[in-house]
């Protein structure tokens, strides 16, 4: 929508503009370079000012950079910062007079006053030049190790930055290692928050190509790291506190009652005033309870009142983001806030963002307890002055009446809607209607007697005049006037703007041509023949398309156009379950406002640990499903039930199991690792994999490690991409489904979903995509049979409190599938184990 | 983590602006701009403080009709950034005195020297306006606050009962008096916004209160203070409706459904003698907010009636009675209504010997307003209007007009009676005897009464 942007903008009378300017600021800054006159600083001042000022507004003034340097040999701290500043913003594209700058930043990092050290090192780790790197170790190391608290912080980041530049120049001088010692040792908070900053960054980008990286990040989400950090969480300011709590929502507690302790222990974190220091630590409340619903579903009745009061307390922007919050928390368990509706009532002040949350919240939560009020209410929205809020009142107000079982009272709301005679509450309405006439043909007698008697020609939206249509022909033999009515829209075809309207038409006039043929066939040669003219493709084919089927043969053209309909159940949800599981993991982040989960807009290089995902979810959507998809009862049905959701399918869990006797015939994988498992010397099994691994050189990933029994060798580097992946996985149906036993290592070595990834690929089979948190992980495997171009496609879903694991496969060949299931099973089951 | 901040004026100049990580390319600002100016063409709908451009994330709040924006291409806490956003402005306004454009160019490159120190890198350092002292060199030029418009809740105490000077919370927290010596003092605000939603036959359908205690101290020395809340105070509901009207009020105790306290707040003795104890840091802070359903008596009853008055006309009276006491007086009231969107006329009649009232009739949107300067406790003020309408009208015309929407502020009165005993300063000296500014103060958040 945004047209391009130019590089520079037209400036404002106010602002300072065009190059003139520039060349007169070099002039003055020459003049005054070496000047020790009296008032020369407040010049320089001044001057410097300007400079920055032109800066901001985005004018380039990089070309006074020799000048800006010269005039840089100060001891006035005001002109130091206003220099360092400009520095830092041009360095990068004049590396060569960056240079000149180096000389007087290292002296300041040397300064007396820290103050002076921190500013100039912090300056120094800024320039993000490449080629003058070699002049931060120094300082960096020096910094590190400094005295003032100020400047170590400052180094902490300076470590990142440098980094950023140079990744091998910051593994070379060890300085990850440096931070995580000064991260455990420091006696300033914020300088271990800084530490915990550079390094979550670090090996973050990292985990995915190097072990260690991954080792490092699961060091920092284990218990040692966490208490430390938990215990000193007070010290830390309210950012840092944020991060901390982040941190401590990925590690897994060992039993109930470190829970229970460490949600004692930042309970009082739920008072505080700075609202993503409550939603962090919700977050820690939510993700440790997962697999105890009670305690889970307490939890949920514990922050209910801290939200509310955020969302009363701060700025508008504040409030949206606590009630996004609230919003998901209600759409996962509204039963849990049936009887808080008043709070989510929109008040007038509100902006139209907020309401449209509020509206949400408020159709989830109706139930038999609260649906008159709520809807009394809605009702009061919808003659709004704000049309956009009072047409989502009237969809509103239609979504309570499709989920309840008794719509007796709202559809004589509805209806009402209809006498108010304003074009969009009846727009909105007639959409409605059609929507629960399909779900309730019963209420048909009612309904039709009020749209009878609205006019077609006061219509204008699509989306309705398509729904009257619609009506027009499913109740034709019910509205008297419904094929003179039809017939005059089809004489308007050439005024119809919108193909979804003709389209409608089309199917109408066909359905009422079968119920009352005499009065409609003109209408329908009409129409049948401005369709075939029609240039919309559609419109133009669905035309003939019936044509040709009532020159075949009119009764079958009935059974098609017009069968007897069965009402539906339920309208389908338009997001999946997992989706929703998904976005619910990423609690307190962006995806919560968007709705969506991270990896659908962020890049793939700002991604978090772990979180190559996109493909799982992609399967996820397989069945996309539009607003008016039907589904199944029993997915709704599921949902009732399904209060606090555990996030793992319902469906299909009782498939035989069978890890019995045939299973041995295809572990001799397990053999070789008890045998390896001898010569380990370490007890601690997941490091031990990769060493004894390596020891032995079989440490190459993708290589097939093992010698598998003649029956099934898989291919040890199948290719498959996730597109196709999705595919097959819609198209098979399961061949296999059961359920499987952790080791308890294995448990213990999963922290996250990267090690049973490895562990896997070493018995060659890949995985596509997987998510989760503790407890439950999610994975998507693939394996090919060597020599053969059949694919097993396995679903596993592990939940590490009951160190169970649900597997279902699919397979090309179904024949080798109990074979591929008992191999896989071995393979899991020896996880760890070694 | 944060990729860029800047700060754009009502007219998308760029007042502010710093590139933490060279991450996010350099038009990011007229992106952003350009997008909230025009978020739906057809509608009038407002921006969310958060949104995606191609892969970043551009979140904003709005102060002093400046927009403070942050950019970020992960997916960070959209709290977090929001808060940080709100602090911002906040230890800007204690450096500045005044927040507004004005004083921002002024002092753009001491805000530079803020924006060094609390971020870095994109992370969150510190947003203590105390701990950034020793980082700022720069001297604040001060604006004239006077000839500005008043900004946030500074500008309500100008009318209480106790006058103060008006430059008392729009002094920075680091720029010396024109006298040499700074003046010891401290303000503590109670300021309550009030929701209250009355039915069409003026029974109160909803209402909250939503409370913040909010601090500001001009004090040296970090004395310790003691803020004493009503004795009888009482925190969370344990009836299962937070909305049980018929639970008995009688005794004049304040029950909070909620609160939370600023970090420095310490509880020890909350529980026993509802005292908050803390050493304030300089700078405005809010020390605790609150939240409250319990019933309370609104400030305003309003009524509102629209009649047929023949074929294409139609007559609407509005009339609002100050439920408090004569010794209050609350000002700058607004009642606003919308009126059937047919409406051509609006012809107004006054009550005999009105003063400073004003009303219009805003043909854009189709709305009454009728503005007051200030309403006496216990009186009662009454607007007639005629409406004529371009066609017959035909329906139930109460349901083509209102809600009435009703805008005041009432200084030195507060709806939950929650209230500071008093505000103790441990003594440094004999002498030492601070100013102690204690003020309440009542907005409308929504007041809306139904036809």
């Amino acid at each position: 929508m945004a047209p391009p942007v130019s590089a520079t903008k037209s400036p404002s009378p106010s602002q300072p503009s065009g190059k003139s300017e520039v060349s007169d600021l070099k002039l003055q800054l020459r003049q005054l370079a070496g000047s020790r006159a009296p008032g020369a600083d407040d010049a320089k001042r001044d001057l410097f000012k300007r400079v920055i000022s032109c800066m901001t507004v985005g004018i380039d003034v990089s070309p006074a950079f020799s000048e800006m340097v010269m005039c840089s040999a100060t001891s006035d701290v005001v002109l130091k910062k206003m220099c360092y500043l400009y520095v830092g913003n041009y360095a990068r594209g004049n590396p060569d007079l960056a240079l000149l700058t180096i000389n007087f930043l290292q002296r300041d990092c040397h300064d007396q006053d820290p103050t002076i050290r921190g500013l100039a090192l912090r300056s120094l780790c800024s320039l993000r030049v490449q080629n003058l790197v070699e002049y931060l170790v120094a300082p960096l190391v020096a910094g590190l190790k400094d005295h003032s608290s100020y400047v170590r912080t400052v180094a902490a980041i300076g470590v990142l930055k440098l980094y950023h530049i140079s990744a091998t120049t910051c593994h070379d001088s060890d300085f990850p290692a440096a931070l995580k010692a000064l991260m455990l040792s420091d006696p300033d908070a914020q300088v271990v928050a800084n530490c915990l900053y550079s390094l979550l960054e670090i090996w973050t980008q990292e985990a995915g190509n190097s072990e260690e990286a991954a080792r490092e990040i699961e060091t920092l989400y284990g218990k040692p790291v966490i208490y430390y950090l938990l215990n000193r969480i007070r010290d830390f300011s309210e950012w840092a506190q944020c991060l901390l709590l982040d941190l401590v929502s990925k590690y897994i507690p060992a039993d109930n009652n470190e829970i229970f302790d460490m949600m004692n222990l930042l309970e009082d974190r739920l008072q505080h005033a700075n609202g993503a220091v409550v939603l962090a630590t919700i977050k820690v409340f939510l993700h440790v309870t997962m697999s105890m619903t009670d305690v889970h579903q307490q939890v949920y009745e514990r922050i209910k009142a801290p939200l509310l009061t955020l969302v009363g307390a701060g700025s508008p922007e504040q409030s949206y983001a606590v009630l996004c919050h609230l919003h998901i928390l209600v759409m996962r368990a509204p039963m849990l806030f049936s009887s808080d509706y008043k709070h989510f009532y929109c008040q007038f002040s509100d902006p139209s963002y907020v309401k449209k949350l509020k509206l949400e919240m408020l159709t989830a939560i109706a139930n038999e307890s609260n649906t008159y009020e709520i809807v009394t209410e809605l009702c009061e929205y919808a003659g709004n002055v704000d049309v956009p809020i009072a047409r989502e009142s009237i969809r509103a107000v239609g979504k309570i009446a499709l989920q309840q079982y008794d719509v007796n009272a709202i559809v004589d709301r509805l209806l009402q809607f209809l006498e108010m005679e304003k074009d969009y509450v009846t727009a909105e309405t007639l959409v409605l209607v059609k929507d629960l006439l399909r779900k309730y043909p019963q209420w048909s007698h009612d309904c039709i007697a009020v749209v009878g008697n609205i006019s077609s020609n006061s219509i204008q939206e699509p989306k309705a005049k398509a729904a009257l249509i619609w009506m027009l022909g499913e109740y034709s033999q019910d509205m008297m006037d419904a094929p003179y009515v039809l017939e005059s829209l089809v004489e308007n075809w050439e005024e119809e703007h919108s193909p979804e309207v003709r389209l409608h038409l089309l199917t109408a006039v066909m359905k009422c041509f079968f119920k009352r043929a005499p009065e409609t066939q003109k209408a329908l040669g009409a129409a049948l023949s401005a369709g075939l003219a029609d240039s919309h493709q559609d419109v133009h084919d669905r035309a003939l398309f019936y044509y040709r089927l009532l020159q075949y043969d009119v009764a079958v053209a009935e059974r098609v156009v017009n069968p007897p309909k069965q009402a539906v159940s339920v309208f389908a949800d338009t997001q999946s379950s997992e989706i929703k599981d998904r976005i619910f993991d990423e609690f307190n982040s962006l995806s919560i406002v968007y709705q969506k989960p991270s990896y659908m807009f962020t890049d793939k290089e700002h991604r978090g640990p772990f979180e190559f995902a996109e493909d799982l979810s992609n399967l996820a959507i397989g069945g996309d499903s539009g607003d008016d998809a039907i589904r199944s009862a029993q997915r709704y049905q599921e949902n009732d039930k399904d209060l606090l959701l555990s996030t793992s399918d319902k469906e299909e869990n009782g498939g035989p199991t069978r890890n019995g006797s045939n299973s041995s015939t295809y572990s001799a994988p397990s053999d070789i690792n008890s045998s390896l498992s001898a010569l380990a010397p370490s007890s601690t099994a997941q490091t031990a994999t990769f060493a004894i691994d390596d020891l032995l050189g079989l440490g190459v990933p993708d290589a097939p490690v093992l010698t598998l029994p003649p029956s099934l060798i898989l291919n040890s580097k199948p290719v498959l991409d996730p597109g196709t992946f999705q595919k097959k996985w819609g198209q098979l149906t399961v061949s296999s489904s059961q359920e499987s036993t952790l080791s308890i290592q294995g448990v213990a070595s999963l922290t996250a979903p990267q090690s049973l990834i490895r562990h896997m690929q070493n018995n060659s089979i890949q995985c596509i995509a997987s998510g989760g948190h503790p407890p439950n992980y999610k994975f998507f495997f693939f394996a090919q049979k060597e020599g053969s171009s059949s694919f097993f496609l396995v679903e596993c879903i592990v939940n590490t409190a009951s160190a169970k694991a649900q597997i279902k496969i699919k397979s090309d060949d179904a024949s080798a599938s109990d074979a591929f299931a008992s191999l896989f099973q071995s393979a899991l089951s020896n996880f760890g184990s070694l | 983590m944060i990729s860029q901040f800047f700060v754009l004026s009502q007219r998308g100049d760029n007042i502010v602006f710093r590139d933490y990580r060279g991450e996010v390319a350099k038009g990011s600002a007229e992106i952003f701009f350009r997008k909230v100016k025009f978020w739906k063409e057809d509608e009038a709908e407002e921006a969310p403080p958060v949104f995606n451009v191609d892969g970043v994330n551009y979140i904003h709040v709005k102060v002093a009709g400046l927009f403070f924006v942050a950019t970020s291409r992960v997916n960070v806490s959209p709290s977090l950034v929001l808060e940080l956003l709100q602090r911002i402005a906040r230890v800007t306004k204690d450096y500045l005195g005044v927040l507004n454009e004005d004083s921002l160019r002024k002092n753009f490159v001491l805000v530079y020297e803020l924006l060094d120190e609390v971020i870095d890198f994109g992370y969150p350092q510190t947003t203590s306006t105390e701990a950034l002292k020793s980082y700022v060199f720069n001297e604040p030029i001060v604006v004239d606050a006077g000839r500005l418009p008043p900004l946030g809740p500074a500008a309500m105490f100008m009318q209480g009962t106790k006058r103060m000077p008006g430059t008392a919370v729009t002094k920075s927290v680091v720029a010396t008096e024109p006298g040499g010596k700074k003046r010891e003092e401290i303000f503590v605000d109670i300021i309550e916004k009030i929701s209250v939603t009355f039915s069409s036959s003026g029974y109160i359908l909803t209402s909250e209160i939503d409370g913040t205690i909010q601090m500001k101290s001009y004090l040296t020395g970090n004395p310790e203070i003691r803020l004493a809340l009503n004795e009888d105070l009482s925190i969370g509901r344990n009836g299962s409706s937070l909305y049980d009207y018929r639970s008995s009020t009688g005794g004049g105790t304040v029950i909070l459904d909620d609160c939370n306290f600023h970090e420095s707040v310490h509880l020890d003795s909350f529980d026993i003698d509802r005292t908050l104890t803390l050493i304030p840091s300089d700078g405005e802070f809010a020390v605790m907010n609150y939240r409250m359903t319990q019933e309370f008596k609104p400030p305003f009853r309003v009524t509102a009636l629209i009649e047929e008055a023949g074929p294409s006309k139609a007559e609407v009276i509005l009339k609002i009675r100050a439920d408090f006491s004569p010794n209050v007086t609350a000002n700058t009231i607004t009642v606003q209504m919308p009126v059937p969107s047919y409406t051509m006329r609006a012809s107004f009649e006054l009550e005999a010997g009105a003063t400073g009232q004003t009303t219009d009739f805003k043909e854009g949107s189709r709305r009454l307003e009728w503005n007051l300067k200030k309403i006496v406790g216990g009186a009662e003020h009454t607007l007639r209007a005629k409406l004529t309408f371009s066609q017959e009208m035909h329906g139930n015309i109460a349901k083509e007009a209102g809600p009435v929407n009703m805008n005041f502020t009432i200084p030195m009165y507060n709806a939950s009676k929650l209230q500071v005993r008093y505000l103790q300063i441990a003594k440094k000296s004999k002498t030492y005897n601070p100013y102690r500014w204690v003020r309440y103060v009542t907005q409308a958040n929504s007041y809306v009464a139904r036809l």
